[in-house]
């Protein structure tokens, strides 16, 4: 049976929050004991889709966000979600360098970092209802190298 | 507030914060754009001496810098860029249009 843990934590959708919510989720996987670049690679996937939930969900309006995070054995899932606007084409959304808002100087990067830096990323969204973005990651690649050995 | 600029001759010194994200990248924007017009600036420097954490919200407030300076035959500089920041500059494909410098040896701009 592999050992498990949940945290949920919901916040307005303000730019300032970002910080934040890098932060938890950063102080909730140091029990898988990962490596400083693994807690960047998540800081940065999770900052991505919740850039996207304020900036492109919410257009800037103030409503909740919600990053839950769920730690099964050494994998770490994310997922963030908002009931926003939602994607109508999801599949272009995550092509890179794609923006709604070349304007605002977006880069059309943010679903290219959350794939580069995590193993996984699925996209759930509905116009109109809003958006889930799930994530996964192995943590602890190095340690299972040398238990195998 | 913090300091985030320095304008030294011609060259805009962006003293990049520890974290430059969505919301930071706001702040530097407008205050960069302002200096840019008014003060003649023909380069434009990111510091990341003291950044710790970057994600694509960065690479549009380089991006726009770069567009801005370009149209007036300017240039776009990275130093003291570490691993991480390193990156995040290759992953997006900004270090073809950019200089990237891992130490500071900027000559200051005689002209």
């Amino acid at each position: 049976m592999k050992q498990t843990n949940e945290m949920k934590i919901e916040f307005d959708s303000r730019a300032c929050n970002e910080s934040f919510a890098r932060v938890s989720v950063a102080a909730f996987m140091t029990q898988l004991n990962p490596t400083l670049e693994e807690v960047a690679d998540v800081k940065t996937a999770l900052s991505e889709a919740v850039t996207n939930a304020i900036v492109h969900g919410y257009e800037n309006q103030i409503e909740k966000i919600c990053v839950a995070c769920r730690i099964a054995g050494r994998e770490l899932f994310l997922t963030v979600s908002d009931k926003g606007k939602g994607i109508e084409d999801i599949q272009k959304a995550m092509e890179p360098l794609y923006t709604t808002k070349p304007d605002t100087e977006r880069s059309g990067m943010g679903f290219a970092f959350m794939e580069a830096f995590m193993d996984e990323v699925t996209v759930q969204s509905e116009p109109g209802k809003g958006t889930t973005v799930a994530m996964k990651k192995k943590i602890g690649r190095s340690y299972e190298m040398e238990y195998q050995n | 507030m913090e300091n985030l600029f320095k304008v030294e001759g011609t060259d805009l010194i962006i003293l990049v914060p520890a974290e430059l994200d969505h919301y930071n990248a706001e702040k530097i924007k407008s205050g960069a754009d302002r200096l840019i017009e008014n003060r003649n600036i023909r380069r434009v420097i990111f510091d990341f001496k003291r950044t710790v954490f970057m994600d694509s919200s960065g690479i549009g407030v380089i991006m726009g810098r770069y567009k801005n300076i370009r149209f007036m035959g300017g240039e776009v500089m990275a130093i003291h860029v570490n691993s991480r920041i390193y990156r995040i500059l290759t992953l997006s494909g900004i270090y073809k249009v950019i200089d990237i410098c891992e130490e500071q040896s900027v000559q200051p701009e005689i002209f």
